[in-house]
């Protein structure tokens, strides 16, 4: 009994609404309209490496980085803390830490930005002790701090999930074997949570490289990332080649660090790491 | 040096207030091979666990070679465990696993090597060494679980049901293997099983625990044919177990028939426990018999046939190499070296 | 000592976290509309936005495609989700692939390449534009909930329940569906809440008239602070929680161990 035909529908609906757009971008992105018709070019590629723009892709590359790297530090204690033994409730812990991923991740990017403006709460209490107002928002910190505040349980929770499934005698076979808690974090415990660190550092790095909502509102109009470098191109100036590009670009910047890490994530299951 | 390498003086231990071992006193000989045997729940393997140094006693006192180490922490211990489902590291291959403890040592490469090495040939693993530990069998996972406990030369090797995850015939052949390494390395084995047979074969000593109690302490041998209480008797070995009651020494009333024995010391009319084996019960022709009894079923067991006979409202277990069809009247003797006299103990 | 270190230390990350919402949610009870001082308690904030008319058109807007989208993808996932399980090979590698396109891909390039298909279908952007971009990324997510519940299924079923003489369709409704119905409903959930969510692809994808409440919060945001927007985010955030918690407590009573996180 084949019932495989059921799914053709989909099938038409997926050519139309996901395989065509993809081929509309790979069109616009290497066309250009001439007095003649259309015709083939690698000019908005070209264009993409003007020193501006690669100044708007690296900076994008080092917020990102840096908030993964704030992420992971903050984020991989909380993770060993909340599987530690020591807390009985921590299912309502980390029913708290996934509530804020439910709220709207605009929502909790304007929070920071009440917080953080010339006559926010922050400058009345550093006003209070006396202090001057400082410019707290619309620099690239201001930036980091909404990505880290936005992505962090995406940190926490898979690193958390791999640490409450390492079996418990496979850490007392450790420290039957001489290892203090340090080896046994050393050589045992953090060798077997990578798996979920890895995980954590796409589902942060990923977005945070992409967004254009936490850079536009909390870092201004001068801390151009590349989400908001598409976004103009598309929505003001029009220049659907260059934004198409850049689109192409973005995605296999995407594409490939999934493929480099899900290959790094297999090679570790199999062990011989360290 | 002393003669006890291991000491538990008045361990009790409770868990979110049930008690789970309650008032333990036991030592362990050097070179012994000594066996926890009980139902699971006994307290076993917490017994197993305060001597690794997993779990703290609530009160009492552990001693090892005559030196408190009650607080001790595992990783200070020259004691070394086989976990129950072996518990190797999964991210590390067979001979980074073996090599774990002997690395935290700081012991030079080329020792290491040749010690692992050595183990692998102990436990016949060699040409194993690069092998991810998931791509090996159940009864090579042991292996290596025994080879990384036994590299760090233990004086003592804590064993938690170690053969638990096998199937019937590897276990067999473990059993042996094992043996055969405790006494090659003449190392204290402390064995922690549920599985009487295991611990009758392998065996120097046997502790008999249940609820947290230790029922009684002896050589399998001893276990076997004179067990203490009716507890022990039916846990190890099948039993017939019924109530009897003293006439006097030497002689014992049960299942409606006076007879002799080898037990003396008991109050007269004492109520007590009498404990017949199966294979102990001889079938005779009903008239030559001291109990006359009908068949009520047989089932073949491979090497016996175990007949159910009703004799006097009470019903035998007895094993016997001849058969006897369902119905047939038999007589039945019990000779007075196969009654075994035990004190009332309440079992729960 | 450590261990009050560690309490310490989740007492501050937890903070982190909270600190904003419930700062936010305490303002939108100011009468003033600066968040520097505290001017006493007031429900103006709540009064506007009741009467905003859009921030009202844009919760319309926002539940209605939500519940549409969700209904439409539910369907098309399940339909679809039992025709790959039945594929060959080849088939189901080619349909997980390219359906995980829009889960891998940055929502910024989805937006912008199906804005781009809408403009070249002449499509005028709006309502139609903004439901078919939503079942667009919704329905893979059905998909991917489904399906690992039609592989743990027991393939016999089905065909026992035509050999005891049910027709297809009966043997559907009565054995497979109840089978897969809590990879449906996490499928459906997640889709709801997803659409609820979003903002890049509807961003792009909607046109004058049309906006969710993501994008009104955005264009307001970037005027500046508004108390109104206080008063939304209360109000959401109560809402969220409470349905967390209904969900919480129907699936921990279902099933006692599994979560809907």
């Amino acid at each position: 009994m084949k019932k495989s035909w059921v799914a053709y529908p989909y099938v038409v609906w997926m050519i139309m609404f996901i395989v065509v757009p993809l081929i509309l971008i790979i069109f616009y992105g290497t066309v250009r309209t001439t007095p003649q018709g259309m015709e083939f070019t690698l000019e908005h590629f070209k264009r993409f490496f003007e020193p501006l723009y690669i100044m708007v892709l690296v900076r994008s590359l080092y917020l990102a980085f840096i908030c993964t790297i704030v992420c992971l530090l903050l984020g991989y204690p909380v993770s060993m803390i909340l599987a530690s033994k020591e807390y009985r409730d921590k299912k309502i812990l980390i029913f708290l830490m996934v509530i804020p991923m439910w709220m709207n991740f605009l929502l909790r990017t304007y929070a920071w930005l009440t917080l953080l403006e010339k006559n926010g709460i922050i400058n009345t209490l550093i006003s209070f002790i006396g202090l001057p107002k400082m410019d707290l928002l619309y620099n690239q910190w201001a930036v980091v701090l909404g990505m880290v505040y936005n992505f962090l349980p995406f940190m926490v929770l898979p690193i958390y999930s791999v640490l409450i499934k390492i079996d418990k005698s496979i850490i007392e076979a450790a420290e039957d074997l001489g290892a203090n808690s340090r080896t046994v974090f050393r050589k045992v415990i953090f060798p077997l949570s990578l798996p979920g660190v890895v995980s954590g550092i796409t589902m942060v790095f990923m977005p945070a490289v992409t967004t254009f909502v936490i850079s536009r509102l909390l870092g201004g109009g001068q801390f151009l990332l590349i989400g908001n470098l598409i976004e103009e191109l598309f929505l003001k100036s029009g220049e659907w080649g260059f934004g198409s590009a850049l689109s192409i670009i973005m995605m296999i910047l995407i594409l490939f660090s999934m493929a480099i890490m899900s290959r790094y994530e297999k090679e570790n299951e199999g062990g011989g790491l360290l | 040096m002393s003669y006890e390498t291991i000491n538990l003086i008045d361990v009790s231990k409770t868990f979110d207030d049930t008690l789970v071992l309650d008032n333990i006193n036991l030592y362990i000989r050097r070179n012994e091979f000594l066996t926890l045997l009980g139902p699971s729940g006994c307290g076993k393997t917490t017994t197993l666990r305060i001597i690794g140094g997993f779990e703290e006693p609530t009160t009492g006192k552990v001693l090892f070679e005559g030196k408190d180490i009650t607080h001790v922490p595992p990783y200070k211990r020259k004691v070394n465990t086989v976990f129950q489902r072996y518990a190797l590291f999964p991210h590390m291959n067979v001979e980074e696993n073996i090599a774990f403890g002997l690395n935290i040592k700081k012991i030079s490469k080329n020792i290491i090597e040749e010690k692992v090495k050595n183990m692998l040939g102990l436990v016949n693993l060699r040409g194993f060494e690069k092998r991810t530990v998931d791509s090996l069998s159940g009864g090579q996972q042991q292996r290596v679980a025994i080879a990384r406990a036994l590299v760090n030369e233990p004086e003592v090797l804590l064993l938690d049901e170690p053969l638990g995850a096998l199937d019937l015939k590897l276990r067999k052949g473990m059993q042996i293997e094992l043996k055969n390494i405790q006494q090659k390395l003449g190392i204290t084995f402390v064995y922690v099983t549920h599985d009487q047979e295991e611990a009758l074969t392998m065996s120097d000593t046997i502790v008999v625990m249940n609820e947290g109690h230790i029922q009684q302490i002896g050589s399998p041998i001893d276990i076997y044919n004179e067990p203490k209480n009716a507890f022990v008797a039916d846990f190890i070995g099948e039993s017939n177990i019924v109530n009897g009651i003293m006439i006097e020494d030497y002689v014992v009333d049960f299942g409606g028939y006076i007879f002799r024995c080898l037990d003396s010391g008991f109050g007269e009319k004492e109520k007590v426990d009498v404990v017949v084996r199966p294979e102990d019960i001889k079938l005779v022709p009903p008239e030559q018999g001291m109990l006359k009894g009908r068949v009520l079923s047989v089932i073949f067991k491979g090497v016996h046939y175990e007949m159910m006979i009703e004799s006097n409202g009470i019903i035998w277990k007895v094993h016997s190499t001849l058969m006897e069809p369902v119905d047939t009247i038999v007589g039945i003797n019990i000779f007075p070296d196969d009654i075994h006299i035990m004190k009332k103990v309440m079992v729960s | 000592m450590m261990r009050h270190l560690k309490r310490l230390y989740i007492g501050i990350v937890f903070f982190f976290l909270y600190a904003p919402i419930l700062i936010l949610m305490i303002f939108s009870f100011n009468k003033s509309r600066y968040m520097s001082k505290w001017d006493g308690f007031s429900l103006k904030w709540y009064a506007d936005l009741f009467s905003d008319r859009d921030i009202m058109s844009a919760l319309y807007y926002t539940l209605l495609i939500a519940v549409l989208s969700t209904i439409i993808a539910t369907v098309i996932g399940l339909i679809t989700a039992i025709g790959i399980h039945d594929m060959n090979k080849l088939g189901k590698g080619i349909m997980v692939n390219i359906s995980y396109l829009p889960i891998l891909n940055p929502d910024i390039v989805t937006g912008i390449s199906l804005m781009m298909l809408f403009v070249f279908m002449k499509l005028e952007l709006g309502f139609l534009t903004l439901l078919l971009a939503h079942i667009t990324f919704n329905v893979p997510y059905v998909i991917f909930s489904i399906l690992p519940k039609l592989r743990q299924m027991n393939k016999h079923l089905y065909e026992a329940a035509l050999d005891l003489g049910a027709t297809p369709f009966y043997a559907f409704r009565k054995v497979i569906l109840p089978e897969i119905m809590p990879g449906v409903v996490t499928g459906m959930i997640l889709a709801f809440t997803l659409s609820i969510d979003d903002f890049v692809i509807s961003y792009f994808t909607t046109g004058a008239g049309v906006s969710n409440l993501s994008i009104i919060i955005y264009s307001m945001a970037r005027v500046g602070i508004k108390p109104t927007i206080n008063a939304l985010s209360t109000l959401l955030f109560i809402s969220v929680l409470l349905l967390l918690l209904i969900v919480n407590k129907r699936t921990s009573n279902n099933n006692g161990k599994e979560k809907v996180i």
